[in-house]
């Protein structure tokens, strides 16, 4: 061959078999529960039954005679070392162990060491704590009622339950552009706390050495460096003292992003006995206590001019963060990224303003697969699009296509001011549309509508902005969002790629492989990935908001890129060419206009750590290291239709079909992609029909349990349809966004709008999720009902 | 009181409380942590193995109850003795889940794969709907099931077990 080379030769991307699963079907992973050091004790939680209480006295003393009972730990006990509460990630403080109240059922009060699990229930039940109760604060939207009862009176001065107030957009602007539409929509709707649920639940094991000092916490974290610098700051301990290995983690979501009080609490149990503590929580309590998602009461309006061009859109919010502000989001935005909430459209204004406050609730709110709140903005800007088009007489996809920005407009500037990387949002859309044979859809409703039966079908359309994030507007507690990453390559050619990131079942030990031996002319085969322990891997902030490929995958592929220069350096040694002669051609370093004359990474790798001499200036061994700060956010996007038959008798929702066009920009591995994407459509399937954490009255809560908090199962989600498009990310290194969220984002709208597009005959306007049987066959007689609130 | 369970064709006698659960006493008594504990209230399926020839949810079964029977759990489903390395040649099942990524972070993996080993052994060809009315029972928060389906439909008709043989079959 003698024509030169113009394309890569080599790619290491496609549809690889997962390296993880050789373990995982063979019922050998790790799990953190699954560990088991000698001398181990265990830790058991007692939580408060009440949601609002003043603790009167705690009486340990039958418990601490338990004969396996080791060690009993109150917020006394914690007080003394100063750890009675923790920051949490909103800049607000959380109790550890209850000194003074419980706010939410399920609070942790006291926390118990024993021989082993069972012993340590036992002596929760030989605790006991004296309550004098307190009225509930439950439903948000009376939490700043004057006289409600003050939460939080922990905090100096506070005398009303209110957390924050923020805003994005132009007001003038907007209200200016509403005073000129033709057509003015608004609608109250409320996207229903959930529980993000991972089927394993939190925990850790925690093993302090006296003598040496160190501190090894074996922890379900999906952000085990962010987790050991709150460590050091809390504890007081040199953080090189403290290693944290999250090992298989079984699903995150969210969930095992914050430190949890059960986690301190295994530490100080370690440091009081001196043996290794763990902590492992039961579903109710991962139900009752963990981080929430969601719980955002939304009132949403949308201005149009009469051939339905849309021209504004407005948000007012009343966000339910519970008792503690444990929201986890970067810090300069207290809503998330809710202020997205423009989504794919071209319009003139928008303006949306967001007030958060204290419930007797658990705490949470950023969690759950919502790329910091973007779940909540898509459902609004697509319920509204949807009722825009039932005003108007619109076809519900004609009024999208109308809409949504052109590919010509990017990179395109929201009217809320992030700056969206790339699209093509019509082409994403009319892929959906020939793939549901949508024309033909319509069709077979209009017929069925004849015969009295109710087909719906739903559309949604989603822009994400995912990869938190440059680190000038984005930090979590004051540690900036930037990813490190490492790699050696070995004398023989094998290369070891270090991350900060920590997988969940996302895959990173192949997909990352993959980024570096694409660009190192490797096979996966021949990377290993190591993540999930600070002794092991460079600083980074760890995985959630969909930030894995777009931050830590591009370090991936810049300090592969890191060691390619520098074997280009050294192949020029070998060849005794100029390193300005060489170019590379997919597989290896060779000679411009004389590809016989090539190196391979494997022959360099052997050269770098041999005899040869190099170039000055040219260390030996081939390994670099880099930092990963994205210069901006990505923007996947895309277009769902849901087709739903309702049967108006017993308001049963059966989703017939899903179709799911994604472009998350280039794709590493479409088999681990697609994959991505039909979980986040369950999830989906979940919130829009079955998922809420209700409460009563008194505040206790109705989802403490699988038997009453629903998860979709087979029998509710329907065999997916996937699309795909591909428009590369222009600011990313390999193209690549984001994916893991974005079906559990897309989803929920196309859903909720397929079932009322099925209740149309029946006048039904809106209905809030979960639409259950009950709350379906309730809108059809004409009433609503408050999903998050038992019925009186 | 004392028990004597056989698990995985191996006789195990230990001294347990008679409030101890099969799931506990597998994982923490006989270190078998391939099974999961997920929910307590049995609606997840995570702890699934099989008692006698069944496939049970472990959380809520005692260990007591397993005294004098079968259990078999993921670690007995690699085929013994097939000599390759790796620990034996998977079964079928196991080959499907990891051919047809029909497991993400693998904590509901071992229960899916009892389950549908059971459903494999009494319908050798089933459906996608019998699939997911087997499995019906069983939660998994990653993969949507759709995958899952697949997997078992590609152990179905990959008997031989091996990927060298099942691409001989097509």
């Amino acid at each position: 061959m003698t024509e030169p080379v113009t394309r890569p030769e080599h790619t290491a991307y496609g549809p690889v078999k997962r390296k993880e699963d050789a373990r995982f079907v063979r019922g050998q992973g790790n799990f953190t529960d699954d560990i088991q050091l000698p001398g181990m004790l265990h830790g058991a939680i007692l939580r408060s039954p009440l949601a609002h209480a003043r603790i009167v006295s705690i009486d340990t003393l039958a418990a601490e005679s338990h004969p396996k009972v080791k060690a009993v730990i109150t917020g006394e006990t914690l007080e003394q070392r100063r750890l009675a509460w923790m920051p949490t990630l909103s800049q607000d403080v959380q109790a550890v162990l209850a000194t003074d109240k419980v706010r939410f059922q399920g609070q942790e009060i006291a926390f118990v060491v024993a021989e082993d699990r069972y012993s340590a229930r036992d002596a929760l039940e030989l605790i006991n704590v004296e309550y004098e109760q307190l009225p509930p604060v439950v439903d948000a939207t009376k939490a700043l009622d004057p006289g409600a009862p003050v939460i939080r009176d922990d905090l100096a001065g506070k005398q009303d339950n209110h957390i924050f107030d923020w805003e994005a957009g132009d007001k003038a602007a907007t209200d200016a552009a509403f005073a000129s539409a033709d057509v003015v929509v608004g609608q109250d709707m409320l996207y229903p706390r959930s529980h993000p649920a991972p089927l394993e639940t939190c925990g850790a094991i925690a093993d302090f050495s006296e003598v040496s000092g160190q501190l090894t916490v074996w922890a379900t974290s999906q952000a085990p460096h962010a987790h050991r610098t709150l460590y050091a700051l809390m504890l007081g301990l040199p953080e090189h003292k403290i290693r944290i290995i999250s090992p298989d983690i079984g699903g995150g979501f969210g969930n095992k992003v914050p430190i949890y009080p059960g986690y301190l609490c295994a530490i100080v149990g370690s440091m009081i006995t001196g043996k290794p503590v763990k902590w492992f929580e039961d579903r109710s309590e991962n139900l009752m206590s963990t981080t929430f998602a969601r719980d955002y009461h939304m009132h949403g309006e949308i201005a149009a001019t009469s051939d339905g061009t849309i021209i504004g859109l407005r948000a007012k919010v009343l966000a339910d963060h519970g008792a503690f502000n444990g929201s986890a989001q970067p810090s300069k935005f207290p809503a998330g990224f809710f202020h997205i909430f423009t989504g794919s459209y071209d319009l003139r204004a928008a303006h949306c303003e967001v007030t958060g406050v204290y419930t007797n609730k658990s705490p949470g709110g950023v969690a759950y697969s919502c790329s910091f709140r973007i779940t909540e903005a898509v459902y609004l800007v697509e319920r509204m699009v949807d009722l825009l088009a039932l005003e108007l007489g619109m076809d519900a996809a004609e009024l999208r296509m109308k809409n949504l920005l052109r590919p010509e407009q990017f990179p395109y500037t929201c009217p809320t001011g992030w700056e969206y990387d790339s699209g093509n949002y019509p082409r994403a859309l009319q892929v959906a549309m020939d793939i549901a044979d949508y024309p033909e859809l319509r069709r077979e409703q209009a017929e069925k509508r004849e015969r009295g039966e109710y087909m719906g079908i739903g559309l949604s359309f989603f822009t994400e902005g995912v990869g938190a994030g440059p680190r000038k507007h984005m930090d979590i507690l004051g540690l900036g969002m930037a990813d490190g990453a490492s790699l050696r390559v070995h004398p023989t050619g094998k290369a070891v790629l270090s991350v900060s990131c920590q997988t969940q079942g996302q895959g990173h030990e192949t997909t990352f492989a993959q980024i570096v031996a694409h660009e190192l002319g490797l096979s996966p085969d021949d990377v290993d990935v190591v993540h999930g322990d600070t002794d092991r891997t460079p600083f980074g902030l760890g995985t959630y908001g969909s930030r894995s490929t777009p931050v830590s995958g591009a370090a991936a592929a810049v300090v592969a890129r890191k060691v390619r220069e520098r074997a280009k350096i050294v192949a020029s040694a070998m060849l005794e060419v100029s390193p300005d002669d060489l170019e590379w051609s997919g597989r290896r370093w060779q000679v411009r206009g004389d590809p016989e004359k090539a190196r391979d990474i494997a022959e360099i790798a052997m050269a770098a750590h041999g005899a040869i001499e190099l170039p000055d200036g040219v260390e030996g061994h081939l390994d670099a290291e880099t930092v990963y700060n994205p210069p901006n956010l990505t923007h996947p996007f895309g277009a769902y239709i849901c087709v739903t038959d309702v049967d108006p008798g017993t308001g049963q929702v059966q989703i017939r079909r899903f179709i799911a066009v994604d472009d998350c920009g280039v794709r590493i591995n479409p088999m681990i992609v697609e994959g991505q994407v039909h979980g986040g459509l369950a999830d989906g399937v979940g919130m829009a029909l079955m998922q809420v954490i209700a409460f009563d009255s008194n505040g206790n809560c109705l989802g403490g349990s699988f038997m009453d908090y629903l998860l979709p199962t087979t029998m509710e989600c329907p065999s997916w349809e996937l699309g795909a498009t591909v428009t590369p990310s222009p600011h990313h290194p390999i193209g690549a966004k984001g994916v893991g969220e974005s079906a559990t984002v897309g989803s929920p709208p196309a859903i909720v709008n397929s079932v009322l597009d099925a209740l149309r005959p029946f006048g039904v306007r809106h209905a809030d999720m979960p639409l259950t049987p009950g709350c379906v066959w309730t809108a059809i007689q004409g009433r609503s009902l408050r999903s998050d609130l038992a019925v009186p | 009181m004392q028990i004597t369970v056989n698990v995985n064709g191996a006789d195990y006698s230990r001294d347990v409380e008679a409030r101890l659960l099969l799931i506990h006493f597998l994982r923490d008594d006989l270190g078998l942590t391939g099974s999961h504990w997920g929910c307590d209230t049995s609606n997840c399926g995570a702890c699934v193995v099989w008692l006698d020839d069944t496939p049970v949810k472990s959380c809520t079964v005692l260990a007591a109850m397993a005294d004098g029977r079968k259990v078999r759990t993921v670690e007995d489903l690699a085929m013994k003795g097939a000599g390759e390395a790796g620990g034996g040649r998977l079964d079928p099942i196991q080959q499907g889940f990891a051919e047809c990524h029909g497991l993400q972070c693998g904590f509901c993996t071992p229960g899916m794969m009892m389950t549908a080993r059971w459903l494999l052994d009494r319908i050798p060809d089933p459906s996608p709907e019998e699939i997911r009315e087997a499995l019906s029972g069983q939660i998994c928060r990653c993969t949507g099931y759709e995958n899952i389906v697949r997997s078992v439909l590609w152990a179905s008709k990959h008997t031989g077990g091996s990927v060298a043989s099942a691409e001989a079959d097509e």
